[in-house]
């Protein structure tokens, strides 16, 4: 009895595992099996080069661990300024405001627009020379501030993480917004009854009852935006210099640059490890918090 | 007795159902001639958005005349054509004509795995009839010479389809506003740089390129780098033989400073696609763009009262003749696994003809691959042909530099614009990339 309940339970599961086993899987392993190899992506016969692209990626490709740190500040950046935003917003969206579903829909615009045509709109405004975050900068009384944002190497960098930030606020807000309003009003109530103040209430209720939900955002935060890529092809280029190359177009420059799949396969590999760490580590903390709480 | 009968109807539904199969898989394997030939279509792989619909008049011309359906399939930008012929070519489904765009040495490799067929003997034949059609230089781009050092079996791989040149276009309204004859653009650095000044006092900008797209510093770069220490010297330095740190390589990367310091770079020209500095050439903000003769057709498109001259870029020393990269602009390649083989060099002879040349010529403005269809074209364009004599291409050098290298190269080059590193520090940054690669080339 318990063998054909367990049989029907793996009968169940099957579909989803061929499916998961087709489509994740087999790509993974023969992608991993093409890192171990030298090859231009044309040839029909590939050197084995053994972890030989592995050991590069890890001791000798400075730009890689470069364009590594690039993406950390963008996500940096999103964990604190983007997710902030989002949190603060969906807490005021989520009591009883005029326009409040107004505000919900145009705080969720930026997410659904092309992230081709948000890049070429910052472009543009962030342009040196007809840009109207110059304009206005003159107009204002700040003509010291202008400058070419985007060829700047000291402002391209944080230009290109606000926009990110930008772009993506909106998915927080959505997500905050929904773990909000599965938090009981009761609780509210009886808080205020018993004479908590605002900053109790969101200390004692609110955040711990959110935490789930910030580990969620905060995970999903991390995995989009290291692998952030459309936007900075948009409005950079990955330039000036190095200066907001990431991973993604690093793989991108192995793979049509100079023509090495295999490297570019053992570079894609790695990041994956690297965010799979990521994942698990910010988990384990996100764990802890929850204990504490 | 029922149960006999019973036998016997699922014995002849079985049978039944055999048969049918029977009939399917012998009409499957059946060959094709029993049933009426079809037609040959040749199916041509390309990225040229702006010749899509003179492509389309062309192949209903050729199936009137042959009864040969050519299918032209459209696949832009460029980046996803380069992926989609590589994943094809991995796949064994590449069409029956398509092209190749990238480095000579990926060039190679789909010879080497057998993708390309070689065309020499049609090329050659009636007295190389065909091979006489072109530009020599236009022809080079797709030749393997016996010293190629790709390993490809000597011969021709390619047709060119057009010609282009890069060189440099200067607004001639922009250039009387600053007190300069229109009709003579700076022939030497010196003159370039003056202007540039001039260009700084008046508020104007300068020269836009898309250096975003890191090919085209390297192309500039490489002018100047023909013109200071000669081609000789140029491919001793790819073959590892002359370092990067030689004074000759640093006065090529001084030379992008000193442009930068006369205030003649574009602001923000590090992050410019070459798009965007169509728009801003087309528009009359720049006085200068460094750009290839296909801008001929999308100026036009942009802004068709605009007044513009070509010229070369300026010259630096007098040493060494200038040089610009040009050659073939795109070329078709025939897919040597292809059961149309015969039918698609037909139809790439025919489309090399001069009338066809010159129909393409007119109706795209681009420069013909046919020297003898160049009577009837545009007077920019004739600019741009005039310096055919002067052009080179990387892929014509026989040794093809690392990547890597020209990757920091050109990145380098960004440095010094925008004031992050000097010219000595990015020849030493690239001298130490191209020794790694090297050592590893040397090492496998």
């Amino acid at each position: 009895m318990r063998f054909k309940s367990t049989l029907e339970n793996y009968l169940f599961i099957l579909p989803a595992l061929v499916i998961f086993s087709i489509f994740y899987i087999y790509p993974f392993y023969k992608v991993f099996q093409l890192g171990l190899y030298d090859w231009d992506g044309i040839s029909p016969t590939k050197v084995f080069v053994g972890l030989g692209n592995f050991k590069e990626i890890i001791f000798e490709d400075k730009i890689w661990w470069y364009s590594m740190l690039n993406a950390s500040y963008i996500t940096l950046i999103a964990l604190t300024f983007q997710n902030a935003l989002a949190f603060l917003l969906a807490l005021a969206c989520d009591r009883e405001i005029r326009l409040r579903n107004f505000y919900r829909v145009v705080f969720f615009i930026p997410p659904v627009l092309s992230e081709v045509v948000v890049g070429l709109v910052w472009q543009w405004i962030l342009d040196g020379n007809y840009g109207i975050l110059n304009s206005w900068l003159v107009k204002l009384g700040f003509p010291h501030l202008v400058r070419n944002w985007l060829s700047d190497p000291r402002t391209a960098l944080n230009c290109v993480a606000i926009v990110h930030s930008w772009k993506g606020f909106g998915w927080g807000f959505l997500i905050f917004l929904a773990g909000l309003q599965t938090i009981p009003r009761e609780l509210y109530e009886a808080a205020r009854v018993d004479g908590a103040s605002a900053w109790q209430i969101f200390k004692k209720i609110t955040l711990p009852l959110m935490i789930p939900v910030m580990v969620l955002v905060a995970i999903l935060t991390v995995l989009g935006t290291m692998q952030a890529f459309v936007l900075i092809i948009a409005m950079t280029g990955g330039g000036p210099g190095y200066h907001t190359e990431v991973p993604v177009l690093r793989i991108l420059a192995s793979m049509r640059g100079s023509s090495r799949f295999g490297y570019a396969c053992a570079q894609g590999i790695s990041f994956g490890v690297i965010l799979v760490i990521v994942s698990f580590i910010q988990y384990r903390f996100s764990r802890r918090a929850r204990e504490i709480y | 007795m029922k149960k006999g009968r019973r036998f016997i109807k699922s014995f002849l539904k079985i049978k039944i159902c055999y048969l049918i199969l029977g009939l399917f898989v012998i009409n499957g394997c059946g060959s094709p001639q029993r049933l009426t030939k079809p037609k040959p279509t040749i199916t041509v792989w390309h990225w040229m958005t702006d010749r899509k619909d003179a492509f389309l008049e062309l192949a209903q011309r050729y199936e009137e005349k042959t009864g040969v359906k050519v299918i032209f399939e459209l696949y832009a930008p460029s980046d996803a054509y380069t992926q989609k012929v590589r994943a094809a070519a991995q796949g064994n489904t590449l069409p029956d004509i398509f092209g190749i765009l990238g480095e000579m040495r990926d060039f190679a490799s789909f010879i080497k795995a057998g993708y390309v067929e070689d065309l020499t003997d049609e090329m050659e034949e009636n007295f190389a009839e065909w091979k006489n059609r072109f530009f020599k230089k236009a022809l080079e781009v797709n030749e393997f010479t016996a010293d190629n050092t790709y390993g490809v079996k000597p011969g021709i791989y390619g047709v060119p389809i057009d010609i282009m040149t890069i060189q440099m276009v200067y607004n001639k309204r922009l250039f009387k506003e600053l007190g300069f004859d229109p009709e003579k653009p700076p022939q030497d650095f010196q003159e370039f740089i003056n202007i540039g000044k001039k260009i700084k006092e008046k508020g104007l900008q300068g020269l836009v390129s898309g250096w975003a797209e890191l090919w085209m510093i390297d192309c500039l770069a490489n002018n100047f780098a023909f013109n200071i220490m000669g081609k000789d010297k140029v491919i001793r330095t790819i073959k590892g033989e002359v370092p990067y740190t030689d004074p000759d390589w640093i006065k090529v990367l001084t030379l992008f400073k000193e442009m930068q310091d006369a205030g003649l770079l574009y602001n923000g020209i590090v992050t410019m696609i070459n798009k965007t500095a169509e728009q801003l050439f087309a528009n009359e903000k720049a006085v200068f763009a460094f750009n290839g003769s296909w801008c001929v057709n999308v100026y036009r498109g942009m802004n068709p009262d605009l007044d513009y001259g070509v010229m070369l870029p300026p010259k630096v020393s007098d040493k060494f003749p200038r040089s610009i990269w040009g050659g073939a602009g795109s070329s078709f390649m025939v897919n040597a696994n292809s059961s149309f083989k015969k039918e698609a060099i037909a139809f790439l002879k025919w489309l090399t003809e001069k009338e066809q040349q010159i129909f393409l010529s007119e109706k795209t403005f681009n420069l013909p691959a046919n020297k003898d269809s160049l009577g009837k074209i545009h007077p920019r364009l004739a600019e741009f042909a005039d310096d055919m004599e002067l052009t080179t291409h990387p892929r014509i050098w026989g040794v093809s530099e690392f990547p890597r290298v020209i990757e920091a190269f050109d990145k380098g080059i960004q440095s010094i614009i925008i004031g992050e590193k000097t010219p000595q520090e990015v020849a030493q940054e690239v001298q130490n990339i191209k020794e790694k690669e090297l050592a590893k080339k040397k090492g496998s």
